[in-house]
């Protein structure tokens, strides 16, 4: 028998080929799946939007850097998930909202929402809901001061549907919340940019159908309760679904891999959890909006919902 | 019994690159008999044989050298004629070194058949005894010895034979070509099982990215309706047996369970002809068909070499490796093993060697549990990967336990999937590894 000849070779155990997912392509795909909503922003609040945006973008990955300099451990900006907080972050705050306070967020969400904890992959809370939790307490008045959206057909719009109906029982045309011709946060309005980009990355399989679906089932369910029981007093259901945060949480923020849970049950739950809060504190909270506090309390809860939803293993008789 | 009253899939899964467009046009080729012959006595799955043999002993192609020793134990015949240059120990495609026996082979090719047998005729009892003689062992991948699964311990009632044509490894073609080169042969088989178990129904599940090989076997079994061809989703791992039952019965095997115990018997493709082989022509097994692949060697082919050859010449059969090659792997991309001794040899049970550039392994950093989910989507057997993984990290072994850690087979569809590249199935093996001391220690 010859020698060997020598060879450098793997000798890692199976399976030896997997598949094209990496957490780095996964978070470039949720990037540009928010083109469709950054470019329905600059339509209706205007190209100054795109400043927010890119002040909390680059906020946020200068906290990332900072802190893994200053924790000496590797800097994985490069990963994506620093730019996608800041993306979020900015298209949730209201259009032409203060440079400095957007800033302040940032940190808040990368250093507090994140890094904290360990970073990404360790982190309890959605960074950019965190972040905007902080804004909403640090900046009350900045924070629920909107703005006309450019086509703005009458003198509502100025507020949100939201708080229209809330405080003055004024529905807003369907089709201006579909086209985003509205007043709320800046990447929340346009229902059609929302979808395009969900729906993409649900198609991509980035994101998992079930917490989309469920929350929308959801809210069309609870919504249609109280309608039913006084269609004056209560919205009707494609208005709740259409207004608010409602559209940009279901897809981009409820489905953050981090903070939702793991299981498939488990994600049916929580995503027809996430619109019964939304619901409750839309009607019986003093905010006219839930989206984010409804989506930060079932992060916390997600990984008790992981261990009542254990999956029955294959061949188990239960 | 009603076969195919469910959707002919499982659920979880996931479709891996296929690759068969490699070799799936390639008929087998015949591989001459190498200059030395080396039999490890590991060729099944139990007790090794005795050998028969001595240094210088001389032998014919088919004679017997090393015999059964015990119920799960296979006899090994001699593939070539020539001369026994030693027994020892040496390297193994299993990766570990085996015993085995090594032989220079000589220019004959005289050779020894047992006496072919009437598969009309043929009793049950005969059928046993002669897969048994002939040292047919499965052609799965685990080699457990085909006669003892011919011989279902007493009270279970076996419904359906079930032909495993999924092939649902990547690259892999054997049976793929098997199914269009010898379509009636598996047929033949097949009824030779069907008979040995005593049972009326048979099927083959076969994934539908083979349209020919389900078409040709249609025709075949045109007039038998006892006999089912059934077109499977392809789908990894649809071909392990659990998936495979599911798929065709709609039953789950319960863990810890038999096939037998959801009233069905699994045999692959390769088994059903060598056990034809063994009746009809009188051929001991001693030779494998195997697909030898991927974009490290320079000649993808389909080819039957003898059992025993080594690595190294069936890796010059086919050209050598390429300058890309960075992994050769005994078996398909997701369960094979990984090579480092090309002066190993091939088994009775070796379905393919695969040469991987790094492009194909497509292997990227390892990253934090980014708790996407997508491996518990993915597992077919409701597992929850990365929680399994997490535990045996933190050595949790008795949380595992609970979760059913014990169930995992290892078919790699976790680790395939994640993206942040964590290596689970890897993590789990090992965690079962320990679950399975700390079982044995409380009995």
């Amino acid at each position: 028998m010859e020698q060997n000849p020598t060879y450098k070779l793997d000798l890692t155990s199976s399976p030896h080929v997997h598949s094209r997912w990496s957490a780095k392509n996964a978070m470039w795909l949720v990037v540009a799946s928010l083109i469709p909503v950054i470019i329905s922003a600059v339509i209706f609040f205007g190209i100054y939007q795109l400043v927010i945006i890119g002040t909390s973008v680059l906020f946020c990955m200068l906290t990332e850097l900072a802190i893994k300099k200053i924790r000496k451990r590797k800097v994985t900006i490069d990963d994506g998930s620093a730019i996608i907080t800041g993306l979020l972050l900015g298209l949730i705050l209201p259009p032409n909202f203060s440079i400095s306070a957007t800033a302040i967020g940032a940190v808040f969400s990368i250093a507090i929402g994140k890094e904290v904890f360990g970073g990404l992959g360790y982190n309890i809370f959605n960074p950019a809901l965190a972040g905007r939790a902080f804004l909403q307490a640090a900046f009350p008045v900045g924070m629920t001061t909107w703005h006309k959206p450019n086509f703005a057909v009458d003198t509502v719009s100025s507020a949100t549907p939201l708080s229209a109906f809330k405080f003055d029982k004024v529905i807003s045309d369907t089709a201006s919340m579909f086209w985003g011709n509205i007043g709320g946060s800046i990447g929340e309005t346009s229902a059609l940019a929302i979808l395009i980009g969900g729906l993409l990355l649900i198609i991509i399989g980035v994101v998992n159908w079930r917490i989309p679906s469920a929350m929308i089932v959801g809210m069309l369910v609870f919504a249609s309760i109280f309608w039913f029981i006084d269609p004056v007093k209560y919205p009707n259901p494609l208005f709740q679904l259409l207004s608010g945060g409602f559209l940009f949480g279901t897809f981009f923020m409820a489905t953050d891999w981090v903070t939702s849970p793991i299981t498939k049950l488990g994600m049916l739950i929580y995503g027809f959890a996430i619109s019964f809060l939304v619901v409750m504190i839309r009607i019986f909270g003093g905010l006219p909006e839930g989206v984010m506090y409804a989506i930060l309390i079932m992060n916390a809860l997600a990984p008790t919902i992981n261990k009542l939803t254990q999956p029955k293993a294959f061949g188990v008789k239960v | 019994m009603k076969i195919l009253h469910h959707s002919k899939t499982f659920a979880g899964g996931i479709h891996p690159s296929e690759q068969k467009e490699l070799t799936e046009d390639k008929a087998f080729e015949l591989m001459p008999a190498p200059k030395q012959i080396i039999l490890p006595l590991n060729q099944h799955l139990g007790k090794f044989p005795k050998p028969l043999v001595k240094k210088g002993s001389e032998v014919k192609i088919g004679e017997l050298i090393a015999e059964q020793d015990g119920f799960i134990s296979s006899p090994i015949h001699s593939p070539v004629c020539g001369k026994v240059s030693k027994i020892t120990v040496g390297a193994n495609v299993s990766g570990f070194p085996k015993d085995e026996i090594i032989i220079d082979v000589s220019d004959s090719d005289e050779s020894i058949l047992m006496e072919p047998l009437d598969a009309v005729t043929i009793t049950q009892e005969q059928i046993r005894e002669r897969v048994k003689n002939a040292g047919v062992v499965g052609q799965g991948g685990a080699a457990f010895p085909t006669y003892v699964k011919l011989t279902p311990p007493e009270g279970k009632k076996i419904d359906v034979v079930i032909l495993n044509g999924c092939e649902c490894e990547p690259y892999l073609t054997r049976d793929y070509r098997f199914m269009i080169e010898r379509t009636n042969d598996i047929i033949a088989g097949l009824k030779l099982i069907m008979k040995a178990l005593g049972v009326e129904k048979g099927a083959i599940g076969i994934e539908d990215n083979k349209p020919l090989a389900i078409e040709k076997l249609k025709l075949a079994v045109k007039n038998n309706p006892d006999i089912q061809i059934v077109a499977l989703k392809t789908k990894y791992p649809q071909g392990a047996e659990k998936m495979l039952i599911k798929a065709v019965t709609g039953k789950e095997v319960p863990p810890g369970k038999l096939p037998f115990d959801a009233g069905a018997a699994i045999q692959n493709i390769g088994t059903a002809l060598a056990i034809y082989d063994a009746i009809v022509k009188g051929e001991t097994q001693t030779t494998a068909a195997l697909t030898v692949s991927g974009l490290g060697i320079k000649e993808q082919k389909n080819i039957i070499a003898k059992v025993g050859t080594p690595l190294m010449d069936v890796l010059e059969y086919c050209g050598g490796l390429t300058d890309e090659a960075v992994k050769v792997v005994v078996g398909g991309p997701m369960m094979g093993i990984a090579q480092y001794d090309f002066s190993a040899p091939i088994m009775k049970a070796t379905s393919g060697i695969l040469i991987l550039t790094k492009n194909e392994i497509n292997d990227h950093e390892e990253t934090p549990c980014l708790r996407c989910g997508k491996c518990v989507d993915a597992c077919p057997l409701n597992l929850i990967p990365t929680r399994l993984s997490r535990l045996t990290q933190m050595e949790k072994y008795d949380e595992a336990e609970k979760l059913n850690i014990t169930l995992c087979m290892e078919c790699g569809t976790c680790t395939y999937t994640c993206p942040a590249n964590i290596p689970l199935v890897q993590w789990i093996r090992l965690g079962k590894k320990q679950v399975n001391v700390i079982q044995k220690a409380r009995v």
